[in-house]
């Protein structure tokens, strides 16, 4: 397969040209700019706030610098605090083209949406010519998200997904695993996985800091109906969730905006550091999404039970869905049926087989059943982070 | 009426996660002396399995390690025999305790030996 070569040295699987906007008040404009284009793989992504946030604002900058984007028009009302400017140069610097449209300067919201369809018009065509290379599994980055789990999740799409994740691991690819609220009791297992002891200390406090944050927002994880599904214990429940990761050895633990150094299986840490601040962490999936974009997912698997329909902005979606009563109903949005384990009709093998096709089909090119859907949701929102500790990384090659 | 073959139907109805697994999960529900092919194995339940519930697949003593997905999910109250439900009547979790609508408080956690 082939991707779209950037000067980084990162390659892409999409080449979307993005349209952010870099507060609530200029939504619209940016919608209105975006929309007119989406067929032809114009995103909306931004930030609604106006306070200044390190964390938004470093996720901002790796979003406009995915290898999944080719081009970026910022669309800035003029008086909050985003710095825009360095925004812009960012993105300068990685080779891609990029415009600033300051409402409050440009004449209104007419002037500019005028402005930003003759910028959008004049770049698609300039995005045609953007190199291409051979692009191995090795340099895929892939990122998991369940969202509308059922009592099926964590017996078909969740081990699924964590095979694949065992192979993706195997290729030298990089992996990327999340939602460590919902790995309570599994924190043991998850440290003694990691490469050196002093991960698993970071591992394991990574866990617990969410169980911690989670529960000053009066969130616990078990729950009475879980007994009653037949879950046991909180250990039980988790490792439906922890499924996902597979049981490769841990390389590394990240937080939003850092790049995996090579490849390998990391966990991204979404839980803020420090007192309980701006809420929860991840107030629905697509922030989720959005943090392993940052990192520089350039596909998510998703697992479904309930059935989820959503997608993403520049990452395509997997929907791995579980249940074989919701994929006979949401059909048209679901990419992969695991439900068919549960009905004896195919083995988790057979279906993460499956599921690595569909994820080198996506890699190549073939949109997802969401992505054909027009689905393109996006949602960032404040938290704050300390930076990570010394031994989270692994080095840059070896080992 | 056809004379039954001992062979492995095709719709099995215990799924079991991983191989090093001492429970499998109904995919269907069970009454008492139903039984259910694994893999090889046959399993006749001795307790009704209800849909989604774990059924023992290999005994499992009185303070061993139950194991879903490869990993231990608790320790086994009892001895439980093969066939057998597990659950909260015989498994007890090695983190912090389990909720129940029978009794909602927690469960003392034993100090572990």
């Amino acid at each position: 397969m082939n991707g779209y070569r950037r000067q980084d040295g990162r390659k892409g699987i999409r080449n979307h040209v993005v349209v952010a906007y870099l507060v609530e008040c200029a939504h619209h404009v940016a919608r209105e700019i975006a929309t007119a284009w989406r067929q032809s793989g114009v995103q909306l992504i931004g930030f609604s706030g106006c306070y200044p946030n390190a964390y938004a604002d470093r996720v901002m900058n790796r979003l406009c610098t995915h290898p999944n984007v080719g081009a970026v028009l910022l669309v800035s009302l003029g008086c909050e605090s985003f710095p825009r400017q360095d925004l812009a140069e960012t993105v300068r610097q990685s080779g891609r083209p990029v415009h600033t449209l300051v409402i409050q300067e440009t004449g209104g919201t007419r002037a500019t949406t005028a402005a930003g369809h003759a910028w959008v018009e004049q770049v698609l065509k300039q995005l045609n010519d953007t190199p291409q290379a051979e692009l191995d599994v090795s340099e895929l980055v892939v990122g998991t998200i369940c969202g509308g789990s059922d009592a099926t999740s964590g017996l078909t799409a969740n081990p699924v997904i964590g095979k694949v994740f065992d192979w993706l691991v195997d290729q030298r690819a990089t992996a990327i695993f999340e939602e460590t609220n919902e790995m309570v009791g599994c924190e043991g297992h998850l440290a003694g996985r990691a490469m050196t002891p002093a991960l698993a200390k970071e591992l394991a406090a990574a866990v617990i800091k969410a169980e911690q944050y989670h529960r000053v927002l009066g969130h616990g994880s078990f729950a009475f109906g879980n007994a009653d599904g037949g879950l046991t214990t909180q250990e039980e429940k988790s490792l439906g969730a922890y499924a996902k990761s597979g049981c490769r050895a841990v390389s590394g633990l990240l937080k939003p905006g850092e790049l995996p150094p090579r490849g390998g299986l990391y966990l991204l840490d979404v839980v803020p550091d420090g007192e309980v601040r701006f809420g929860f962490p991840n107030i629905s999936d697509n922030t989720e999404a959005a943090d392993l974009m940052s990192c520089g997912a350039h596909l998510i698997l998703f697992s479904t039970g309930r059935g989820s329909v959503v997608g993403s902005a520049i990452a395509p979606v997997i929907k791995v869905c579980a249940n074989p009563e919701t994929y006979r109903h949401l059909r048209d949005d679901m990419d992969i049926d695991a439900g068919r384990i549960l009905e004896g009709r195919a083995t988790l093998d057979e279906v993460a087989g499956e599921l690595i096709d569909r994820l080198l089909s996506t890699a190549g090119g073939e949109p997802t059943a969401s992505e054909s859907l027009g689905h393109q949701e996006f949602l960032l929102t404040y938290k704050s982070f300390e930076p990570l500790g010394p031994h989270c990384l692994p080095a840059a090659s070896g080992g | 009426m056809t004379i039954p073959t001992v062979r492995k139907p095709p719709g099995g109805r215990l799924l079991c996660l991983a191989p090093t697994d001492n429970v499998a999960v109904a995919t269907a529900e069970f009454p008492i002396g139903e039984a259910a092919w694994l893999d090889d194995a046959q399993i006749t339940m001795l307790d009704p399995i209800p849909l989604g519930h774990k059924v023992a697949v290999a005994p499992i003593a009185a303070g061993e390690k139950v194991y879903k997905y490869g990993c231990p999910i608790g320790t086994a109250t009892r001895p439980i025999r093969v066939g057998q439900h597990v659950h909260v009547h015989n498994l007890k979790s090695d983190y912090f305790p389990t909720f129940t609508r029978a009794e909602p408080k927690t469960v003392e956690q034993e100090s572990p030996t």
